[in-house]
This record gives structure tokens, sequence and C-alpha cells, in this order.
């Protein structure tokens, strides 16, 4: 009988289950295929570090792309924002506390300014995008001009990129070896996460509405927490957690809140789903469409930080392309085309799912002609499945 | 005249997630003859319609279809195509963007070695025009055109291939008096050139015209299927089939405490459209007191909708001019978000286009104008809001398996109750309706009435627009005619005639 549930909830929600089930795939397939290097600890922590920068562009192109626009700008600026960063660090010796709300700031008003011909004058936002690209380009290419790579010296900013957060219980007694702390925030996280899920769970019934059955809650319950518990162990057993990772999380968890539970979040699936239909019910589409954008230039800003603290220096290319890895994993995360579906965090799993491949094909040995060819086909299936997975679920 | 079968559907079953839509369906129809389905929202006539179509593939459903005597195994609509079987959807498939010659040929274009012949195609397509009865250039933009013909050019399309039997899904939901005495003319005019025609409808004034044979469908089954020719269809036993209970009143009395005090009053009311250089209104003076339902009344194109669209936060941009006071106090809402917050709603005519989001669930569409109330803090309390559909979902009685099913699942009657509620739980000082029982089947319509008699003896008042007379003479306590974005006339409904108004919205 409970076969039967979880096979009805699995197919109800395919396309979100699906989404860990390629990523198990992958780290098997490349587990076994790199003898094991693939899963330690270093590695994985390596391959959350890459997927930080990734991550934080989709998930604001995730928004942007619900709301059924697309930002082509995000790369260049995201480049241009980090040598805006390094600049100010270097010459204008600002401290890093400075730098960084200052770099989110100007990401913010550089996504305004993308938004206004979309939103007042109604320029489609490829077009309008395409030339903030273009712009960027130049932008980071005149920043960098005179001195070429800037080699950033300030090693707090540096830390964002290469550091891991301090262990607080560091001890050669209990674990040694182990990041204590990190241990502890995933040990918080699944009773936090266990909590509120109960919470919901009780709240719900005391309303009589429909609940999942008690023994596939539980087992989902352990499901999420073994998952969550198997991550931090592998991170803790290296560094621990990374500052780009947890800022990451942060973001994670601020932008599933805020998509899920409060009421601009509603506005953006809904300006999604039928613009027109959303203006009517007093949506102003205008503001929703200023507010994604603007939060894709902070981010993009944010993604800026990660991209140059990690080498430390800001580049002439910093940022080529980013914007189509970006909207690479938040199309293989599960959002779609013709708007209003599309979650952050099938948009972080997407991102995870693509550097996933990017470091074991490396690992591997294989070349990068073959590994852009294998990404391109990973996407390709990636949305096929969602077509087809949304049909089921009809 | 013998009477041969050209359509048998036995024991047809279709089940999706949760809802048996069919279950064990028989359906018949003899060469030559009218045949109207009706039933409910939610009753199956769509989906039935869709299974003889070839949209629900054969393998998806139980059951056999013999169509010109012959098992039918449809795997898409191009097959059904091919047999002589036309449908025409509740919701209209035209292509805005092209010319009405290129949709009414579209994907059987008439072309020479592969290169389309477009003089011949204007030409044909002038030919079925006027077969018809549209009077217009086969090079105008389908978007240009009212819904009344766009529905004759959805006819046309199906002419415009070889057609046996014609299958129409409400064609006259969104129609007009003087519109659907057309279609239906021209249902009989094709019937004379062997046509034979299934239709679906809620309006049974026109079943009773026009069907030659009715079945019945209710919860999914047929109840009965009525032969018009032995007198065995009447509005009392349709009704009574449909519902399968009897209804006396169409409309509800109610009794009437119309205060003094006028909520919304529109002086010298003129929009001018930029775009196209001209005034889509002009002029308009009304008035609208507490817990008062005006109706107005119009043609199709007389400007009714831009007028509700331009007091509702004129989301269109036109250039305004002219006064708009609520309570007495000077108001212009640049956006429907400001209109809604001094106490208007505006539920719209095209449930699909503006006024539902079809990929999210009830729940969410019918709380997105209100979130605000469900809010604690800055965070949505979902258990409230289950609580406000579950509400909504039983006052309106919404046939869904679950408050979680998504819009696109829904019928069309039910999908319009959705919208509605959407604004009930606006709970606005001044309601605005826009063809409010578009689609909707008899029973549902008389709770609706219901609801809206309720909504003003609370004090709210209700602007109604309407295309059916009968409706509007039988809710408003004041009608406004509309013609050529003017009022034409006002009178106190129990002065108004259907006469007396036609007049008025044709001069
Ligand atoms: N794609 C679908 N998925 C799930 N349920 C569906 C789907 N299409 C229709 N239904 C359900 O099947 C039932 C019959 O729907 P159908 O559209 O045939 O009704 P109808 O008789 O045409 O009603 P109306 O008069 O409102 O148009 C309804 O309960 C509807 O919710
Ligand atoms: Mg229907």
């Amino acid at each position: 009988m409970a076969l039967k549930e979880l096979r009805t909830e699995l197919r109800k929600n395919i396309r979100g289950y699906g989404m860990y089930i390629a990523l198990f795939v992958i780290f098997v397939i490349f587990t076994i295929t790199t003898d094991g290097i693939f899963i330690s600890s270093r590695n994985i922590s390596n391959l959350m570090n890459q997927t930080g920068y990734i991550a934080v562009i989709a998930i604001g192109m995730t928004l942007i792309i619900v709301i059924r626009h697309i930002d082509l700008s995000v790369g260049f600026l995201s480049g241009f924002l980090g040598a805006i960063a390094a600049i100010a660090m270097t010459f204008w010796n600002l401290p890093v506390y400075v730098v960084i709300p200052m770099v989110l700031v100007l990401g913010f008003i550089a996504g305004l300014i993308t938004a206004y011909p979309v939103a007042k004058l109604g320029i489609p936002a490829f077009v309008a995008s395409l030339a903030g690209w273009l712009i960027y380009r130049g932008a980071l290419l005149m920043a960098t001009l005179k001195t070429g790579t800037i080699v950033i010296p300030n090693k707090a900013f540096n830390a964002i990129g290469n550091g891991y957060i301090p262990d607080i219980f560091a001890s050669d007694k209990f674990l040694p070896k182990t990041h204590k702390l990190t241990l502890l925030l995933g040990l918080i996280t699944i009773i936090w996460l266990i909590l509120s899920s109960v919470k919901a769970r009780k709240s719900k019934q005391s309303y009589n509405f429909e609940i999942l059955p008690l023994d596939l809650f539980i087992g989902k319950q352990i499901f999420v927490s073994v998952l969550i518990g198997i991550v931090t162990w592998i991170l803790a057993g290296y560094n621990g957690l990374s500052w780009t990772f947890a800022i990451v999380l942060l973001v994670v968890a601020i932008y599933n809140f805020v998509t899920k539970k409060t009421v601009i979040g509603r506005h953006i699936y809904a300006v999604g789903g039928n613009p027109e239909a959303a203006e009517l019910s007093g949506v102003n589409v205008e503001k929703v469409t200023f507010i994604v954008f603007g939060s894709m230039g902070m981010l993009a800003g944010l993604a800026g930080i990660l991209y140059a603290s990690r080498l430390q220096s800001a580049t002439t290319t910093a940022g080529t392309l980013l914007e189509l890895d970006g909207i690479a994993a938040a199309f293989i995360g599960g959002v779609s085309v013709a708007g209003g579906v599309g979650s952050v965090v099938g948009s972080l799993l997407g991102a995870i799912v693509y550097t996933s491949l990017t470091s074991g094909m490396n690992l591997m040995g294989i070349d990068i002609s073959s590994q852009y060819i294998v990404r391109g086909a990973v996407l390709l299936g990636a949305v096929i499945f969602d077509v087809a997975a949304r049909k089921l679920g009809d | 005249m013998k009477s041969k079968k050209i359509l048998e559907m036995k024991s047809i079953t279709k089940t999706f997630p949760g809802v048996k839509a069919l279950d064990n369906v028989t359906f018949s129809v003899t060469e030559g003859e009218i045949h109207c389905l009706v039933g409910e929202n939610g009753a199956g006539k769509s989906t039935l319609m869709k299974v003889l179509s070839g949209v629900y593939p054969f393998g998806e459903y139980e059951g056999d279809i013999l169509f010109s005597e012959e098992i039918q195994k449809f795997r898409g609509i191009r097959d059904s195509e091919k047999t002589g079987i036309a449908i025409i959807y509740q919701e209209l498939a035209l292509i805005p963007e092209l010319t009405v010659y290129e949709n009414i040929f579209l994907g059987h274009e008439i072309q020479k070695n592969g290169v389309l012949n477009w003089n011949e195609t204007i030409k044909q397509a002038g030919e079925i025009l006027i077969k018809v009865g549209l009077d217009i250039n086969p090079e105008t933009k389908v978007k240009e055109l009212g819904v009344g013909k766009q529905q004759l050019i959805e006819i046309a399309k199906a002419l415009s291939r070889d057609v046996k039997l014609l299958i129409l899904d409400e064609p006259t939901a969104a129609l007009n008096e003087d519109d659907c005495d057309n279609l239906l003319q021209l249902l009989k005019d094709l019937q004379s050139q062997g046509v034979t025609s299934i239709m679906i409808t809620h309006k049974l004034k026109e079943v009773i015209r026009i069907a030659d044979m009715v079945t019945v469908l209710r919860d999914g089954q047929t109840i009965c299927t009525l032969n018009a020719g032995k007198g065995e269809v009447s509005e009392n036993i349709l009704i009574k089939n449909m519902v399968g209970r009897e209804i006396n009143n169409i409309y509800p009395s109610r009794k009437h405490e119309i205060s003094n005090e006028i909520v919304l009053e529109v002086k010298n009311w003129t929009a001018h459209n930029k775009q196209y250089g001209h005034n889509i209104l002009n002029n308009i003076a009304l008035n609208v007191k507490k817990g008062e339902i005006i109706g107005i009344a119009g043609l199709m194109g007389a400007g009714r909708t831009e007028f509700a669209r331009s007091l509702f936060g004129n989301p269109d941009h036109y250039v305004i001019t002219g006064n708009l006071y609520i309570d007495g106090k000077e108001k212009l809402f640049k956006h429907p978000e400001t209109a809604i917050e001094a106490g208007l709603a505006y539920v719209s005519e095209d449930r699909k286009k503006n006024g539902l989001i079809l990929i999210q669930d009830i729940k969410q569409n019918i709380t997105i104008a209100n979130l605000n109330k469900i809010r604690k803090k800055i965070i949505i309390d979902d258990n409230a809001e289950i609580v406000t559909a579950e509400k909504y979902r039983n006052a309106l009685s919404i046939k869904t398996p679950s408050i979680e099913q998504k819009l696109n699942k829904l019928s069309g009657g039910n999908q319009q109750k959705v919208s509605l509620a959407k604004w009930l739980f606006v709970n606005p000082e001044i309601l605005i309706l826009d063809e409010p029982t578009r689609g909707i089947d008899v029973g549902a319509k008389y709770e609706i009435y219901t609801i809206m008699n309720e909504l003003v003896t609370q004090g709210m008042s209700i602007i109604m627009i309407s295309s059916e007379l009968p409706e509007i003479l039988g809710m408003s306590d004041r009608v406004y005619v509309m013609s050529e974005g003017q009022i034409t006339g006002e009178m106190p409904t129990n002065e108004a005639t259907q006469e007396k108004i036609m007049h008025l919205a044709t001069n």
C-alpha cells in the first residue's frame, strides 16, 4: 500500500525527485570511473566552490526566466563588477566591508537599468540585455585596460573564494581531522528541517487537510536527513564548509523563502503564469520586472565577487559566457521557457549537476571538446525529460 | 429519408487522475441532424468531444467509436479531420496575428508545386466567407475582429475542408443575440446542405430552437437522449435531466433596498486610443448607488469592456478625460492595484486571456488578488489559503477533486467560477462583472445570481455587463445601454424591454 502511495507521490513530483536521482546517478558514475577520487572530501569541497558563482547566476536567472525574460548581460556584468571590486581595493584602498556592499548595490542598479527598456518601453529582454552584454564587455576591457590582470592583495576578500569557516570547536581528541562546526551546522539544519516539517504537518492535520501518509512522511524526512548528513560529513572531512558554499546556501535559503512564502514571490510567479491576468489582479508587473532584474544584477555582483576572490584577481575575460552557464543550469534545474515554472532549489541542483560534469570529466582526463558535447547532451536530455515529466504529471 | 447513424460512441470511459470524466457513455448521432449535447459544468461534454476528435487518442480511453459505420482509432486530430470530422473548441484556436484567409486555410494551404497560391486562397476564402454570412475582407487580421466574427471564421475554417460532421463546443457563449441568430441560422443552412452538427451549449433556448435530438450528460454518464420531433424537448425537461431537480425561477428574487447614496459616479468620461487615434469612449455619464445592480447592455464592440477597464486602473493606457468619483471623492486610477485598494473589482470577460493563471492551482488563483488577507507578517499562511479556497469551492460548487488542481484541468464553467471566487474574496465595494455567467450551466447560474443578490443586500454595488438580455432584465435594478462608445439610454428595469434595449443598442 505504501508502495503505491510512494509511486503516486513520485509521479506527481517526478520532476523534483528526478533531479536528485540524476545527481545521484552522475555521482555514482564518476565515483566509479575515477576510482573514488570524485567522491573524496577534497574534490566535493572543490566542486561546491566551483558551483558557487554559477549557482548564484542560475538563481537570479531562474526568476528572470520565470517572468518570461532573459538576461544576457550578467556574465560580463559580473566580470566588470569583479574588476571594480579589485580596483576599489587595490587603487582606492577601500576596505572590504565597503567594497562588497558597494558592488552589490552597483549590480542592483545595473539590473534596474536593464529592466528599464524592458518594463517601460516593452523592448524584448533579449535585445536589451544583449546591448548590456556588449556594453559591459567593453566596460570590463576598459577597466582592465591599463593594468591587464589586477591582482587582489586583500586576504579577507580572497578568503571568500578560497577560505573555510573557522572551526571554533577544534580539538585533537574528539573526531580529529573533521571540522566540528560544519558537523554541528549540518546537525542543526537537519533538526530544524525535521521540526518545521512536523510542525507544518501538525498544523495541516488540525485543519483536516490532506497530508502525506505517515510512513511516506517519515521516509522523506530520513531521506533528506541522510542526504544532508552525507554532504556534511564529506565536507567536514576536508576543511569544512567553505565561505563560498556558505554564501550560496544563504542565498538559496533567502530566495527559496521569498519565492515560496511571500507576497512578492507569489507575484513573480503570477506574472510568469499570465502577465495580463496578474496585472488585472492588482499585481504591478512593472515593479515585479524591476525587482527581478535588480536582484539578478545584485547576484551578478555577488558572482563577480566570488569569481574574483577565487582567482584572487580580476581578469580581462572574467565572466565570459557565465550567463549561458547560468541559463543552462537553470534549465537543467527545471525552469520552463514558457514562464511561470521553476524553483530556486532546482536551479541550485542544476548548477551542481552542471559543474559535476566538468569536474568529473576533468578528473577522468576527458578533453575539453568532448566535455562541451556531453554538457550539451545533458542539457538537452534534461529539457526533454522535463517536457515528458510534465505530461506525465498532468 | 432513411436514418443512417453517422456516429456511434459505445461505452466510452475516460479517466484523469482523481476524476472519472466519462463513465460508460453512449452517444449516437444520425446523419443530417443537429444534435445538442447538454449538461452541467464538468459533466464531461468537452471531454467526450475531445475523445471523438482524437485529442485523447485511441488507447487513452475505453470503448468504441464508429464513424460512418466503421470503427475508428484516431491517433490525433489529423486522423479525425481526414475522415470529415471538424471540431471547434470552447476556446477559440485562431492565430490573431494572421489574416482571415491564412487562418481559414491553415494546415491545408492551397499550393502548386510547393509554392503557396495566395490569389486562389484569397478567392476561395472569400467564397467561404459568403457561405458563413460574413461580409469582411479576407485580408483582415483576425485580431481586429470581434469574438462573434471570429467564431464564424472558425466555422469557415471547418467548411474549407470537406466536413461531414461539425462539432461546436459552446459556440455562442461569447456571442450576443444577433450573432447567435446568425450562427444558428447558419447551422440550419448547413444542415440543408447535408452537414451533420453536434453542438454543446448552456443556452437552453437555443437547444429548443435548433435541436433535432438532445443528449444529456450528468457526472460523466448519459442520462437520456430526447427527440425534439416527439416533443420531448422543453426547458423544464432539460433542466430536470441536467441538474437532477427542478428549478422554477431562473432569476431568484430579492428585496430591493437601494439607498440613495451614490458610490460610483462617472462624468464626461472620454477615453482616447493614441495608437488608432480615435475615441473609444465618448462622454460617458453613469452612476451606481449603494446596494444596486446596474446592467450595461449593448452589442459586441459597443465599448462596454473598454469602459470597465478604463475605470479599473486603465491597463490599456488610454488617454482619459473626465471625472470619476468613488464615494463622492474624485479618483483617477493609474493601475488596477490602486483601483482594487479603492474598493473596485473587475471580473474579466475573457477568463483564459486575462482572468486566470491556468498553470497555477485553484487556491493560488483565488488568493492572488488579496494575498494581504492571508498573510501573517511577511509570510503567506498556507492554512489560511486552503481554508479560503475550500470556502469558495463549496460556496460556488466548483467541481474538482482538489483545490490543488491546476486550472487548465478544470472544465470551462468551473474555471469561470474560480475567476469569480477570486474577486469575491477581495470583497470589494463595487463589483464589475463582465459577462459573469458565460459558459455556466443553469444550476450554477442560479447560484451565482443568488450570491449576487446576497452581496447587494450586504451593501455591495454591482455593475454587470452582459450580452444576454434576459439576464440584464432578470438581475439588474437599472439598465444602461451602450452603443459605439456612448451611453444611448438609461432606464429602470421595470420600464425596460428587450425591444427597447435592442433599439438603443443599435442606434
Ligand atoms: N486534462 C484534464 N485533467 C484532469 N481532469 C480533467 C481534464 N480535463 C477535464 N477534466 C475533468 O473532467 C471533467 C469533465 O470536464 P469537461 O471539460 O468535459 O466538462 P464540460 O461538460 O465540458 O463542462 P463545461 O460546461 O464547464 O465546459 C471535469 O470534472 C474536469 O475537471
Ligand atoms: Mg466544456
